[in-house]
């Protein structure tokens, strides 16, 4: 398995490059001068050149790469152009909050959509199977950040049940800390719980036809024995695959559940990063997500091993 | 046991009563960063007003009165200026506030790298220490808005020995002489404050600290506000206010801007956009007439704004009452159009890309179109329309200024010919003398008639087209009490206190 996982990184290392390349050049060609975001309301012509100066912004474009990628490659990611904080600790002071976010979701959206996909597939177009069907389909087609602001109406102004929005670390205060993610996680999880359980669904289906399930059952083995021993870890691959592809979805794509509740996450980091020109942001983001992406899928590549062991890495049958 | 459990309540509720004396604010936006020399946002003045005390402060009627000063006196030449300093101040960090200090800021002001205070203080040509409670700014020329100036930012002090020790990393986390010090800042969470002991007017601070939450979505701010974890936020939606009204959990205090809001349109690059908007003052007049203020106001604003047609709004004793707003007249925008030999005016109006400033250009898009003027809109972000200003790649663009509180802050450097913000390339040389001599000027009546003379000059010409101005909101829990509204939109918690 090691050398897989160590040509799987070496492959990795153009990907990362070209993707550095284009967020360059991407936010370059965008309009917009970080020099006159910074300046503020005056525009001081002034501060505006010593704004350009300090942070390079009147060289050449590829000067300015290759001198931030001989930043990166000594672990230096920059600061940040607006807060002057480092990037690299902007980017593991929203990390964990946005793991977080995306963990509490997955595990709402396998709670969901594991047992209802199975029900679904097992007893096929039965009212239960119509009605996971429903909602899925809800899930997926309800916006994030209306449902966001219809549970906040709901929940918390006039219920009174959660807090609103924000967000209370973990070590400091587990309740509060949970307390405020719920919403958050279930409106994140409600459109994963929906791709997840048709999935989970469509590939039970496809599992219970097989000859083996057919073999289980003709040997007298209790249904569910059947299906939850013999169908539902064949019918899992798939299901990891899409979570592998999600999870890594999750990291960027919390971007609008965290600005509706306010969670200073990493969603929230790079759309006001975008926002405010702050070049150093993005790209250490960008670079880190991506790097993120490619991790995760390796890390998905080896639980379809612990899945289901005839997968092998050398690419040949074992 | 009874009783014992009881005692045990009791002491669980005094204690929950006595942690709820924090007041959270809603901020629309997350500060820039935390040095009042480098600020730049109007958000971050809200925060500095409860960390960084200054020389001077306002009153909810825009008086200046002393804070860390306790008076001042201007030489007969208006060329230099003496303050005398408060006794027994002390910054965050236990460093003593005095003349030495106040020379370190105003120095630091002027010479920090980056320094956005540094224009704001130009005329201030040398710093002298007086004695160890007074200073002397020696000026380059007499310069009357200074003090006003030093009633903001570049009136705040902050404590020598931090910013020597921290450099460019002071905002990180700033140490002044304000009424709360600072605690800790999780970018685009939460930046908490905590009571100062040893504050200066400490018997005027009664709640033990300030917890500022940005949250961008003005829904979501008031959601937190109505559930109750915040007890204030600034900048409600003025659509929002009928629901604040009728809460009776929620009291909404509220203060006229002191800025504006209005079309600025492009004058300096006439060949390229080749628009007899740019080329002929009858067609901005025209514009001007086609538009109907009010009913901006209505449709957008629910009416809670205040329509207006100069740099400072209708109340304010800098409003030239010569020049009313005439209101709209469609007949004579068109007669105004035929007579600049031109049918059909066409124009891109550029506007913040939000609902609120599609609405307002769609409204003026319409009401223009009746005069005869085809307005296109672009809905463009706002780093972009900032560059496409700065280039001079618009026709027109609906935006503002957040206002100062002198005169000065919202007239000069829009209206004179090397202006700053002079974005629309108007220039006149008798407005740059008269609004040059107005800076000068000691005597309020006569800086009025010179304000006025400009007004009288760059107003008919329309290259701003002044609109309206805000109103500012801030509600807050009905527990919270003695808070006043002020027209600069800072917030300020001496006397404020939360049961």
């Amino acid at each position: 398995m090691l050398p897989f996982i160590f040509q799987r990184i070496f492959t990795a290392i153009p990907t990362l490059i070209i993707v550095t390349v284009m967020v360059f050049s991407i936010q370059r060609l965008l309009p917009g001068d970080p020099a006159l975001i910074l300046a503020g309301e005056e525009q001081d012509p002034q501060v505006i050149e010593y704004i350009r100066d300090k942070y390079r912004l009147n060289d050449p474009i590829p000067v300015q790469y290759f001198a931030w990628l001989g930043q990166v490659l000594q672990g230096n990611l920059g600061q940040s152009i607006r807060t002057n904080q480092p990037v690299t600790q902007l980017i593991f002071q929203k990390l964990p909050v946005t793991i977080e976010l995306a963990l509490i979701s997955i595990l709402i959206a396998v709670l969901i959509s594991i047992p209802v996909g199975v029900i679904s597939a097992v007893r096929k177009n039965s009212l239960i199977d119509y009605t996971g069907t429903f909602f899925a389909l809800s899930g997926l087609s309800i916006p994030n950040f209306w449902l966001g602001i219809m549970l906040i109406l709901l929940i918390s102004v006039r219920w009174d049940l959660l807090p609103a929005s924000g967000f209370v670390p973990f070590n400091e205060e587990p309740l509060e800390n949970l307390k405020r993610m719920i919403m958050p996680a279930f409106v994140l999880g409600t459109g994963l719980a929906a791709v997840l359980m048709r999935q989970m669904r469509s590939s039970m289906l496809e599992v219970l036809k097989q000859d083996y399930i057919r073999t289980a059952e003709a040997k007298g083995l209790i249904k569910h024995l059947v299906v939850l021993r013999h169908a539902l870890r064949n019918a899992l691959i798939p299901v990891i695959t899409i979570l592998g592809l999600q999870l890594g979805g999750l990291l960027s794509g919390a971007v609008l559940t965290e600005q509706v509740f306010t969670i200073p996450g990493f969603g929230k980091l790079v759309v006001d990063a975008v926002f405010n020109r702050d070049y150093a942001v993005v790209q250490g983001v960008v670079l880190f997500t991506a790097a993120a992406y490619i991790f995760i899928n390796l890390l998905v590549d080896v639980a379809y091993a612990l899945a289901n062991p005839r997968i092998s890495f050398s690419g040949g049958k074992s | 046991m009874k009783k014992l459990l009881f005692a045990l309540l009791a002491l669980l509720l005094i204690g929950t009563g006595l942690a709820q004396t924090t007041v959270r604010v809603g901020l629309a936006e997350d500060p820039d960063v935390l040095d009042p020399d480098l600020g730049r946002t109007y958000v971050g003045r809200i925060v500095f007003a409860s960390l960084c005390d200054k020389l001077f402060d306002i009153t909810p009627g825009l008086e200046i009165i002393p804070q860390l000063a306790t008076g001042y006196s201007t030489s007969d030449d208006g060329l230099s200026l003496t303050i005398n300093l408060r006794e027994g101040v002390k910054f965050h960090d236990g460093t003593e506030f005095n003349a030495e200090a106040a020379k370190y800021n105003i120095e630091r002001s002027k010479n920090l790298p980056g320094s956005n205070r540094a224009s704001e203080l130009a005329q201030v040509d040398s710093v002298e220490v007086v004695d160890d409670y007074t200073v002397q700014l020696n000026l380059t020329q007499p310069f009357s808005p200074l003090i006003a100036l030093l009633a903001d930012r570049a009136g705040m002090m902050v404590s020598p020995t931090a910013a020597e020790a921290e450099g460019e990393n002071f905002g990180n986390a700033p140490v002044c002489a304000g009424p709360f010090k600072f605690v800790e800042r999780v970018a685009q969470d939460r930046i908490e404050l905590e009571k100062f002991a040893d504050y200066w007017d400490a018997e005027n601070i009664m709640i033990d600290g300030v917890v500022f939450l940005p949250i961008p979505d003005s829904s979501v701010r008031l959601a937190n506000l109505q559930s109750g974890d915040l007890e204030m936020i600034e900048r409600a939606a003025a659509t929002d206010l009928a629901t604040i009204e009728a809460d009776p959990n929620l009291v909404l205090p509220s203060a006229a801007s002191l800025g504006y809001q209005g079309i600025t349109i492009n004058l300096s690059n006439p060949e390229a956009r080749d628009n007899p908007l740019s080329n002929d003052v009858r067609v901005r007049e025209a514009l001007d007439l086609s538009i109907d203020r009010d009913v901006i106001n209505n449709v957008v604003f629910d009416g809670q704004f205040i329509v207006g047609n100069q740099a400072v709004p209708p109340s304010s004793p800098w409003y030239v009452e010569d020049y009313p707003i005439t209101g709209r007249d469609v007949e004579k925008a068109k007669a105004l159009l035929a007579e600049a030999g031109v049918e059909n005016v066409a124009f891109e109006l550029m506007v913040a890309n939000n609902p609120q400033g599609v609405q307002v250009g769609e409204i003026i898009q319409a009401m223009a179109g009746e005069a005869g003027f085809t307005v296109s809109i672009a809905a463009t972000e706002f780093a972009t329309a900032l560059d496409l200003q700065e280039q001079g790649q618009y026709d027109a663009f609906v935006v503002g200024w957040s206002g100062r509180i002198d005169p000065d802050g919202n007239i000069h450097a829009f209206q004179t010919c090397e202006g700053n913000l002079n974005e629309t390339g108007w220039c006149d040389a008798a407005v740059d003398e008269a609004l040059n001599a107005a800076r000068a000027e000691a005597d309020t009546a006569a800086r009025y008639e010179l304000y006025k003379n400009a007004a009288m000059s760059y107003l008919p010409d329309r290259h701003i087209i002044y609109l309206y101005h805000t109103q500012l909101f801030f509600p807050h829990t009905n527990k919270l009490e003695g808070f006043n509204a002020y027209p600069d939109g800072i917030i300020r918690f001496q006397g404020v206190s939360l049961n």
